[in-house]
């Protein structure tokens, strides 16, 4: 079981990373998803799972009789994949808006914040 | 019960919530800032005193224990760190009332920055790894709003590389910290710092560290990961500039330091001086990065990077001394950078134009702003008697000590290169007389906002402090070496029993 997890998040990093190399920012957020899953994966596997024992406490007793599953590792994952969501809501709107403001997602020509010659616009900054 | 020890983090989230109700009203939101922030610093000061008085305190949320549950934990590096923020914090909504502009505010620019600083006190005041995580997500969610927050091109530009390199970052943390699970079976870090001491596998617990210190490194600008930092805190205003410069970066060489004392005390295997060796690349590429600039903020965004390495240079000596020195150093860094910022927007005010080309004159016209440059400028350079010249002398002093005389070497000319920086913004826009095309004579009437002259005051005065007695600073920054280096009081307040 162990194997075959760390096989699956190993295939999952090595796409992932070749996507986010990728000059597209969509492949880039493709990317990122593959990405933040392998390590959900990755934290999975990390509780040693087992097939065997779901983490219950049978009646009348105040301490688990054998060896059971770890909860403990779901309990990240969910934390970890819901601020993933909404982290990828996030990343999804912000490369939005900069592919309609900077006409591109040519990570290549998106140099508008290095560009020297350039002047912050007078928007850009509060002035009273 | 220690519930008050939840009082950094609690009371930005509520302001964060009863500042949303007034979004249309700028003065009811600005004024509950400056209230917020205010009270923060209090609370700053009252957790520094009661740690310098009675120890290490403990708070085992929902009261379950230490390494089942998550636990805040007060020593003195995080009661120092969490009154600094505050210091910085309520600077910033100080100058944010006359800088900020009111599409921005309504967009919930105030909202936004307390949950920023409720993240970073959560950073610095858990003492579990996954909860680090989450505060972490919670700082990095706000800050990639208020980069982003005024549309423009530059800041979505900007926007896209930081918050794609920050993602990455978070996501090689949540990986070195789900290792760390199989290996120890825990996240708490007091309890951690047990059971890896006893680890049967030192060689995975160096390839985990690792992780950590990548992850760490990216949040911190460390060589060779720092390039998405100049490319994007010259675009937000200057308040949120002033916030990042001082205070992010610095969230990630705190959780550095405590990985690096508390969870894998260096140990002989080498670690120790890749960390030394990144610390004075970054110190040195940051300044030559810095001489290449002609544009204030660009200059100053080098400069974070350059000072960074004199932090983490103290971490990797690992002496008493030199982490005493390191503690120092952010203290000192945290309050010049985020002044320094806060300058650029009165040049800029000033010149129309962060570009010192444009700028010019300020010495002649409004000598109290250049007077205001100069403290923290060469400050941070390193002048005698200025709060960075002692936190530069500690750290070369251990140098020395450790027997590591070309870091201190590279530490000195690191400093006189600084000081290079500091007199071409401070020839261009003070000295030079003002160009005859960019400022217009209209600009040489007005009058800086007190808004915004009274933060840079009150944070120059505070360097002029510190300068003129690093004693109890110093004090309190040895003490709080003495605990990382000896972390037995923290983990047995933390899980209640010695390593």
């Amino acid at each position: 079981m162990e194997t075959v997890l760390a096989l699956l998040t190993g295939f999952m990093v090595a796409g992932s990373v070749y996507m986010m190399l990728s000059k597209c920012l969509v492949r880039f957020i493709f990317g990122l998803v593959l990405a933040s899953n392998a390590v959900n994966l990755l934290i999975f596997a990390a509780g040693r799972p087992d097939t065997a024992h779901p983490p219950l406490i049978p009646g009348g007793l105040s301490q688990p009789a054998t060896v059971m599953a770890n909860s403990l590792p779901q309990a990240l994952i969910l934390t970890a994949i819901v601020i993933g969501f909404a982290i990828l809501v996030f990343v999804f709107i912000l490369f939005f808006r900069a592919y309609e403001t900077l006409g591109t997602i040519n990570t290549e020509f998106m140099n508008a914040a290095e560009d020297l010659s350039a002047e912050p616009s007078p928007q850009n900054e509060g002035q009273q | 019960m220690n519930g008050w020890l939840a009082a950094p983090i609690i009371l930005p989230f509520s302001s964060a919530a009863i500042s949303l109700l007034g979004r249309r009203h700028p003065l009811f939101q600005s004024g509950l800032a400056i209230a917020t922030a205010f009270l923060h610093l209090g609370l700053g000061v009252w957790l520094l005193y009661r740690t310098h008085m009675t120890g290490i305190t403990v708070l085992h949320l929902g009261s379950w224990q230490a390494p089942y549950g998550i636990a805040l934990a007060a020593d003195h590096l995080c009661a120092l760190m969490i009154l600094i923020t505050g210091v910085v914090y309520s600077a910033v909504v100080v100058y944010s009332r006359a800088d900020i502009r009111k599409e921005i505010l309504e967009r919930g620019y105030y909202p936004l920055l307390h949950i920023l600083v409720g993240g970073i006190s959560g950073a610095f005041l858990t003492s579990d790894l996954f909860n680090l995580y989450v505060w972490f997500e919670v700082m990095l969610m706000a800050s990639f709003a208020l980069l982003v927050m005024g549309r423009t091109r530059s800041q979505l530009d900007g926007g896209v590389k930081y918050v794609a390199i920050n993602l990455l970052s978070t996501l090689l943390f949540l990986t070195g910290l789900g290792l760390i699970y199989a290996l120890s079976g825990t996240l708490n870090m007091a309890h951690l710092h047990a059971k890896l001491q006893a680890s049967s596998d030192p060689g995975l617990v160096a390839v985990v560290s690792m992780l950590f210190f990548t992850a760490f490194g990216i949040k911190a600008g460390l060589f060779p990961l720092f390039f998405w930092l100049p490319a994007s805190y010259h675009t937000p205003p200057v308040a949120v500039s002033a916030i990042f410069s001082g205070l992010l970066t610095k969230v990630g060489v705190y959780a550095m330091i405590r990985a690096f004392t508390l969870i894998f005390p260096f140990v002989d295997n080498g670690i120790r001086e890749l960390i030394l060796a990144c610390a004075v690349l970054t110190m040195v590429i940051g300044v030559v990065g810095a001489a290449s600039h002609n544009e204030v903020r660009r200059i100053l965004s080098f400069h974070i990077i350059s000072q960074v390495g004199y932090m983490v240079l103290g971490l990797g000596l690992f002496t008493p001394l030199a982490l005493a020195g390191t503690v120092f150093y952010l203290l000192h860094h945290i309050v010049v950078k985020s002044n320094l910022f806060l300058i650029s927007g009165l040049i800029r005010q000033w010149g129309g134009s962060f570009d010192l080309a444009k700028a010019g004159g300020l010495y002649r016209f409004r000598g109290i702003v250049a007077l205001l440059f100069f403290i923290p400028a060469f400050s941070l350079a390193g002048f005698p008697p200025l709060s960075g010249f002692w936190a530069k002398l500690i750290l070369i002093k251990a140098s020395v000590d450790a027997g590591y005389i070309g870091l201190a070497i590279a530490a000195a000319v690191v400093g006189l290169l600084t000081l290079y920086s500091m007199t071409k913004i401070w020839n261009e826009a003070f000295w030079k007389p003002a160009p005859q095309t960019g400022v217009n004579e209209a600009a040489k009437q007005m009058h800086f906002s007190p808004w915004m002259i009274a933060p840079v005051a009150a944070m120059a005065a505070l360097t002029v402090f510190i300068g003129i007695c690093p004693e109890p600073v110093y004090q309190l920054a040895r003490a709080a070496a003495d605990e990382l280096l000896d972390p037995g009081a923290y983990v047995y307040t933390v899980v209640g029993h010695f390593p």
